[in-house]
């Protein structure tokens, strides 16, 4: 990796900015880790180093509000050396990081711990979400004011929601005085009981037990209520199903501060995904469950009128051998940063059914702005975060170019139309693809 | 066994395993019926023969539940065509995890299993381990997905007491939520065109089963009142600790087929059970033991079905191996 006092040139790339409008030909000039300018030509001995972009798109390097790294404590699926690998070879710059880790992030010094061991890595800006309450467990308020200190920014019990409204309405009050925002993965367990996949069709077929929407649902109506009712910030983690949207949709109008993220997968894929092939499928299981085309419909309608406002990777890496097993036994969740925008440009903008700029903007300023940081921007003066993508060219997701410890992804093996080629965190280079600049994104490409 | 051995040659049973009756087409149903009921005449006329059918092929029967009937039904089933048989008994704590049921497989294997029947307390357990076993697999109850030969032995009795499936109504009832044995009739019964009603409380009969192709009702009266066959569903009493009833009672004021609401039926129809039966719950022993009923007494079916089942496997695999 290069210093980042460097001053770097990505030149005849085509850029997509949506923070400034731009979507054209343009040269983007770095220097000392911050964009310096974006012109239409610029001279190449104005840059130590320069990135030879012809035919590449440049964007703004992604924000991911949602992330399980796994550190500390959770080697076997994934670290914070891979996972931040993981993160850049998908165009993420910021990510994150859940706190249900081992030990729980829930005191100033896990807190401090991610961020030095980030830091120390070097790859993306990573940002520790603290636990709501103490060890998770739902009772006691973790020390909020102490953690946002350490440099949390924002709460979530996430993967253990909170199944007390009471203690819920307490956060947000605290958390609302703090200017912080709880990050709220809405799900009633009495509902999902020993649910494994949504109830419907499909597991009615495959004999599985069903999660309802309504175990989303009535979660998603209670906590905005009670933001309306005590102004926390509230944000709706991975939405997945109708109903939820349909209440999210409804509390906005009212005022209430919410704000709404969805994953890849729930706008792709249906609970169709788990009885594909052979069947019982493990790497379409996680929470929420993947549920019908009604959802998926008003899932993509709620992301295109901004009733959900970004986009959310919700990277979930379980080791290969933990997801080896029979459906029930499986653990939840999947891998998501390196399929990202292959996956949402395949369905979405090579059909024509979004604008890239939308696309991008969904993964860039909009997730950003939920936290009211200014990441996801090429404007001058903006940390130099940057991905280059191929567009239009079609590769395959394969299982042998994963960053990640794990495996676990319902796309491995399928057709992209895009993927992310190179990336640059704060001015540095985090990711090259080795197809396109096998020695690095300063030297001559190969294609 | 010429007729048999011409039909075989036109069936077109193409499955290396036998995993759930909805990946089976009506004619392989009716390729498997037929046969069995072959096997049926035979078993009645010579109740002692062993035939060399499956000589020197070795069954292994894995349950990671109790169920000493289906268990010795394939077994019986295996002896009679001359294949040998192996019983694992795998006690069961909770869920037995994918790593222990892996090696328990790979170790049967090691052994020269061709045929591998398994019950196993999770859903989709037989499709896991397709992946690592290279045995005919043959699905004796996985969770509550499918439990294939009990549904196509119920489709032989029924069959056999009708004279014909296509247009019968029959009618389901109970827990049909839970059941493995429930799936796999729909599918076997639907398949082969008889019109089938699911009933019980909206708790165990939710109305997404409609999309089966099954008509859902939530009355007794209005489940019985049209039917051919009468089909009651074990109630597991741990379903009361989940809420999905009041209480046994409760199931049994509502849904229970004592004499009384035997009145309500066809005078023919016919009252079946796949067992094993709570007494005096879904259905009185009175019911049980009028002639009416088909409770007991299909051992001999479960036994040649489960024989059809091995020979068109066995001849599928060496069709499938002379072939690459």
């Amino acid at each position: 990796m290069t210093p980042p006092q460097q001053s770097i040139l990505i030149a005849g790339g085509i850029v997509v900015d949506p923070s400034q409008e731009i979507h054209e030909r343009l040269d983007v000039l770095i220097e000392r880790g911050k964009i310096a300018q974006v012109a239409r030509t610029i001279p190449r001995t104005r840059a130590e180093r320069v990135i030879d972009a012809a035919g590449l798109h440049v964007v703004p390097g992604f924000v991911d509000l949602h992330a399980h790294l796994r550190d500390p404590g959770g080697a076997a699926s994934e670290t914070m050396e891979t996972g931040t690998d993981a993160a850049a070879a998908g165009g993420f710059t910021t990510v994150f990081a859940m706190p249900n880790t081992n030990p729980v992030c829930d005191s100033p010094v896990v807190v401090r711990y991610v961020l030095d061991r980030a830091e120390q890595l070097g790859r993306v800006r990573v940002v520790p979400v603290a636990a709501v309450t103490r060890g998770q467990s739902g009772e006691h308020l973790a020390d909020l004011g102490a953690l946002k200190q350490a440099g949390a920014m924002a709460f979530s019990d996430d993967g253990k929601p909170l199944a007390s409204a009471q203690v819920m309405r307490r956060a947000l009050q605290y958390a609302h005085t703090l200017s912080v925002p709880v990050f709220d993965h809405c799900e009633d367990l009495s509902l999902t009981g020993d649910g494994v996949m949504h109830e419907g069709e499909v597991s009615l077929r495959l004999g599985l037990k069903g999660i309802p929407r309504s175990s989303e649902a009535t979660a998603v109506a209670r906590d905005a209520a009670l933001a309306l009712e005590t102004g926390g910030r509230l944000h709706i983690c991975h939405v997945s199903n109708r109903d939820s949207v349909a209440v999210i949709r409804e509390f906005k109008a009212r005022g209430a501060p919410i704000s709404a993220e969805v994953t890849p997968h729930h706008l792709t894929l249906t609970d169709d995904s788990v009885a594909e092939g052979e069947g019982y499928r493990t790497s379409a299981k996680m929470k929420p469950p993947l549920c019908e085309a009604s959802d998926r419909k008003a899932l993509l309608e709620a992301v295109a009128d901004g009733t959900i406002d970004c986009i959310a990777t919700d990277h979930a890496p379980h080791s290969p051998a933990s997801k080896d097993t029979l459906f029930d036994a499986a653990p939840f969740g999947i891998i998501g940063f390196e399929s990202a925008i292959s996956v949402l440009y395949t369905a979405f903008v090579a059909p024509g059914v979004w604008a890239l700029d939308f696309l991008i903007r969904r993964l860039t300023i909009d997730p950003a702005r939920v936290v009211g940081a200014d990441w996801g921007s090429l404007r001058p003066g903006a940390g130099a975060d940057v991905a280059l993508l191929q567009l239009g060219r079609e590769s395959v997701f394969d299982e042998r170019s994963l960053r990640s410890r794990s495996r676990n992804s319902p796309w491995l093996g399928k057709k992209m139309a895009a993927r992310v080629v190179g990336t640059l965190a704060a001015g540095v280079d985090a990711f090259a693809d080795p197809s396109i600049f096998p020695q690095g994104l300063f030297a001559s490409r190969s294609d | 066994m010429t007729t048999t051995a011409a039909r075989l040659g036109t069936s077109g049973f193409v499955h290396a395993h036998l995993l759930g009756v909805e990946d089976l087409s009506r004619s392989e149903i009716r390729t498997i019926l037929d046969l069995a009921a072959e096997f049926k005449s035979g078993l009645v006329a010579r109740p002692d023969e062993r035939l060399a059918t499956l000589h020197g092929r070795t069954l292994v029967n894995l349950f990671f539940e109790n169920s000493t009937r289906t268990r010795t039904s394939f077994e019986l089933a295996a002896r009679r065509l001359g294949a040998d048989v192996v019983n694992f008994d795998v006690a069961t704590s909770s869920v037995a995890k994918g790593e222990t049921l892996v090696d328990t497989a790979e170790t049967i294997e090691a052994m020269g299993a061709d045929f591998l029947v398994m019950r196993h307390p999770s859903s989709g357990a037989c499709n896991f381990l397709m992946r690592h076993v290279s045995a005919a697999l043959i699905n004796a109850g996985d969770g509550s997905h499918e439990h294939p030969t009990q549904a196509l032995l119920d489709a032989l009795t029924i069959q056999e007491a009708l004279g014909r499936i296509e247009g019968a109504r029959v009618s389901i009832i109970g827990d049909a939520v839970h059941s493995r044995v429930a799936r796999s009739a729909i599918w076997a019964l639907t398949k082969l065109g008889a019109h089938v009603t699911l009933a019980g409380p909206p708790t165990l009969v939710p109305p997404a089963f409609q999309t089966f192709g099954v008509r859902v009702v939530h009355r007794f009266e209005e489940a019985v009142e049209s039917a051919d066959v009468i089909y009651l569903l074990r109630i597991q009493t741990e379903r009361q600790a989940g809420n999905f009833l009041p209480s046994l009672a409760e199931y049994r004021a509502l849904w229970g087929m004592d004499e009384k609401r035997l009145a309500l039926t066809k005078p023919d129809a016919l009252i079946m059970h796949p067992g094993p039966v709570n007494r005096g719950v879904e259905v009185t022993r009175e019911v049980m033991e009028s002639p009416r009923s088909r409770i007991l007494g299909q051992v001999t079916n479960g036994v040649a079905v489960r024989m059809a089942v091995l020979v068109l496997l066995d001849r599928a695999r060496s069709a499938q191996r002379s072939s690459s």
